[in-house]
């Protein structure tokens, strides 16, 4: 039986930034196997994975998307044995001096992310933030070794080991979005020996970081009735606006705005209130920032849903979370596919619909 | 020289040498917490190792450390070897519940290297965060701003918030590594100079009474090694430290790579892999040029690599040993090292081995004589 705390620290040790997702879609392509019956890999790398139901053809189907790509940085040149850098996904680079990483070169090698000394940097730089183009990597080898185990275009993950927090919080980087991962695994967990009506794909998508991609092609390829996109979402952190925020461990978010089908909103929010999860409403008035932007738009559309899990310090390699919060998203994910029957689709409606019944 | 030549030139039967349990030890020095006025872990671990080889021991007001090892013989000169135990990091200093908390600095840190690192706060290594806002919700304008410390907090989370007190001294939480030739640890400055004091006191060449200081709170103003040279009254003494390497590539508009430059570095103060740091001059002493000259000539002689750190800036327990009684000739040794006072330093074994290795020369050769000659 897969423990989720133990299997989220290890999906945020294994590589796989957005566009290389193979080493941790791996990861997670094991621990799907015995929960699915049936599972491939998409043309851009991301896994679907088959829970199937039980409504006669063409059955209607749900897609929960968590994106498993993660941020890091990408070697751009080297010089003396240092190498300079570019970024996958937004980083932002006041928190990157001192970091620790991993160059995927040859092998991988540790190695740090530094701040050259001021009389290195230009003078208008001295007392300012160091853009990431004077940033480099020390890796401790010598210049010749560099430059035999290591070439332009290796990738960079952070290195920062997962940190236990008491009270079940989680700290490390790439919590985003391997939690929503995890959240996921909780859902296909619980609904092992439950009956479906419906068909159920969970999908590990790549490349959210960077095109949303993964999600607009296995949307596509699989054809959902119904997708929900799950990520995480701001936790209320010392610096962070308090009205665009959420604490961490009082639940998780419903999405609201355009990406989301009104409808489906509802669905969520009187079941987790049924099942007496806390949720609190993420309003998102232009675009959501997540997969459900991709999915919302696939084909002729998807009725498309946000689920949303409180991340502190998003983006930095001490991103943190409470556990419980991704125990209740895996709870809410299996009840909702659960409860999928025939008719729900036509309770699918919209509110002037509704008045005028 | 490489590693080599040094074993067949340098090492006789009686030199230390750093092998495995030595680095082991390092790595016990680096991990532990001793930010400045709090430095007990380390004074632990380094009364347990030199115990059993000395012939006085005690723990000043201060909380130095201080030790003497008698030689044996006529004409024995009395030297004291300092290394300081106390590291760069935090205190707590208010609490905003539910485990969040202000903090402030405990010696030189640039505010630059704060932000998103691991951290370990109080006697009881709690975790925790220093965060920083999701870059999502930060305006434009802020990402040309320092994140500055006053709104910087650390965040060990709500349960643990409750362990923690007010003065509670915190770490930089990073594990050491060894990095192929390099070792990568947080603390390096001063904990190679422990680690290398250590070795000498177990190993000390018997023509010289060795008064071992391992000092306190070296990282806010030099003042355990100021009442450790008046306690131990030496007649010359070494500061052990570790200085920083700034031998990384330059940058300039220009060419280089398309479109940077990288002029030549000229003030990389010392360069990983050239051997022990021998000081001129800092902003703080005029080294003894006696003392100079004994480990030039000792490195020469040996064949041991060394360099001289560019004069200038800076400064090591020797700026408050040498003015202290009627004073007292010093001079520095350093292992050179990169990063120094920030979550992860970086420095090269082989520099630590040739550090080591030409201190002990040294000891082993000098004798009063070298104060016959007037300064």
């Amino acid at each position: 039986m897969i423990e989720i705390n133990d299997f989220t620290k290890k999906l945020i040790s294994a590589a796989g930034l957005s566009g290389y997702e193979s080493p941790v879609r791996g990861m997670i392509e094991e621990v799907w196997r015995p929960l699915t019956d049936e599972m491939h890999v998409s043309r851009l790398g991301s896994l679907h994975a088959l829970r199937r139901g039980s409504l006669p053809e063409p059955r209607p189907s749900l897609l929960l998307a968590a994106h498993m790509d993660a941020i890091g940085l990408m070697v751009t040149g080297i010089v003396d044995g240092f190498l300079r850098l570019a970024e996958i996904g937004g980083l932002d680079p006041r928190v990157l001096p001192g970091q620790l990483v991993t160059v995927h070169g040859k092998k991988d090698l540790p190695g740090m992310i530094v701040q050259p000394p001021a009389h290195l940097l230009p003078e208008n730089l001295r007392n300012k933030p160091v853009p990431l183009g004077y940033l480099l990597v020390d890796v401790g080898l010598l210049p010749d070794q560099v430059q035999k185990l290591v070439r332009i275009g290796d990738l960079i993950s952070f290195a920062q080991p997962p940190i236990e927090i008491s009270g079940d919080y989680l700290a490390g980087h790439s919590l985003d979005n391997r939690v929503s991962v995890a959240a996921v695994t909780q859902c296909l967990i619980e609904l092992q020996n439950r009956h479906l009506d419906w068909d159920i794909w969970a999908v590990a998508t790549v490349q959210e970081e960077e095109t949303l991609g993964g999600a607009a092609t296995s949307a596509f390829q699989l054809r959902p009735t119904l997708a929900v996109a799950i990520d995480v979402t701001f936790g209320s952190s010392p610096g962070s606006p308090g009205h665009k925020t959420f604490p961490i461990g009082k639940g998780p978010t419903l999405g609201w705005g355009a990406n989301v089908h009104p409808a489906l909103y509802k669905a969520f929010k009187e079941l987790a209130d049924r099942l007496e999860i806390p949720v609190a409403m993420e309003t998102m008035p232009r675009s959501s920032g997540t997969d459900a932007m991709a999915l919302q738009v696939t084909a002729e559309g998807i009725p498309s849903m946000i689920i949303g899990i409180p991340l502190r310090y998003m983006h930095t390699p001490v991103e943190m979370v409470a556990m419980k919060d991704v125990l209740r998203v895996g709870r809410l994910l299996a009840e909702f596919a659960a409860q999928l029957d025939d008719k729900f689709i036509e309770r699918l409606t919209w509110k002037e619909a509704e008045k005028n019944k | 020289m490489n590693a080599k030549s040094l074993n067949k030139t340098a090492m006789d039967d009686h030199s230390p040498r750093i092998g495995t349990a030595q680095i082991q030890l390092l790595e016990r020095l680096c991990n532990v917490c001793a930010v400045s006025g709090n430095e007990g872990e380390v004074r632990s671990i380094v009364l347990e190792q030199i115990r059993p080889h000395v012939d006085e021991v005690k723990i000043d007001a201060l909380g130095n450390v201080l030790a003497v090892r008698r030689g044996a013989g006529e004409n024995r000169l009395r030297v004291m070897l300092a290394a300081h135990m106390d590291e760069v990091g935090f205190m707590i200093t208010g609490d905003e519940e539910n485990g969040i908390f202000r903090f402030e600095t405990v010696g030189g840190l640039d505010p630059r290297q704060l932000a998103g690192k691991a951290v370990l706060v109080g006697d009881d290594h709690l975790p925790g965060v220093i965060g920083a806002k999701p870059i999502h919700l930060t305006e434009g304008e802020e990402l040309s701003q320092i994140i500055t410390l006053e709104t910087l907090r650390i965040d060990v989370g709500p349960e643990n918030g409750k362990k923690v007190k007010l003065g509670d001294w915190v770490s930089f939480a990073t594990r050491f590594a060894r990095l192929g030739p390099s070792l990568r640890a947080k603390a390096l400055d001063d904990r190679l100079g422990v680690a290398t004091l250590i070795e000498l006191v177990r190993q000390a060449p018997s023509n010289i009474d060795l008064l071992a200081a391992f000092t306190v709170q070296e990282e806010v103003g030099l003042r355990g090694a100021r009442v450790a040279a008046y306690a131990l009254d030496p007649q010359v003494a070494f500061a052990l430290d570790s200085t920083p390497a700034n031998d990384l590539p330059g940058w300039e508009q220009g060419s280089c790579f398309s479109e940077y430059d990288c002029p030549e570095n000229i003030h990389y103060n010392t360069r990983l892999g050239l051997g022990p740091a021998i000081y001129i001059a800092d902003s703080a002493t005029l080294s003894d040029p006696r003392l100079i000259r004994h480990l030039v000539d000792t490195a020469e002689a040996l064949g041991i690599p060394y360099q001289f750190r560019q004069p200038g800036g800076g400064g090591t327990d020797a700026g408050v040993i040498h003015k202290q009684r009627a004073g007292i000739p010093s001079v520095s040794v350093s292992v050179p090292g990169r990063y120094a006072h920030t979550a992860a330093g970086l420095c090269r074994l082989e520099d630590w081995k040739n550090t080591l290795a030409l201190l002990h020369a040294a000891l082993s050769r000098i004798s009063p004589q070298i104060l016959a000659v007037e300064r």
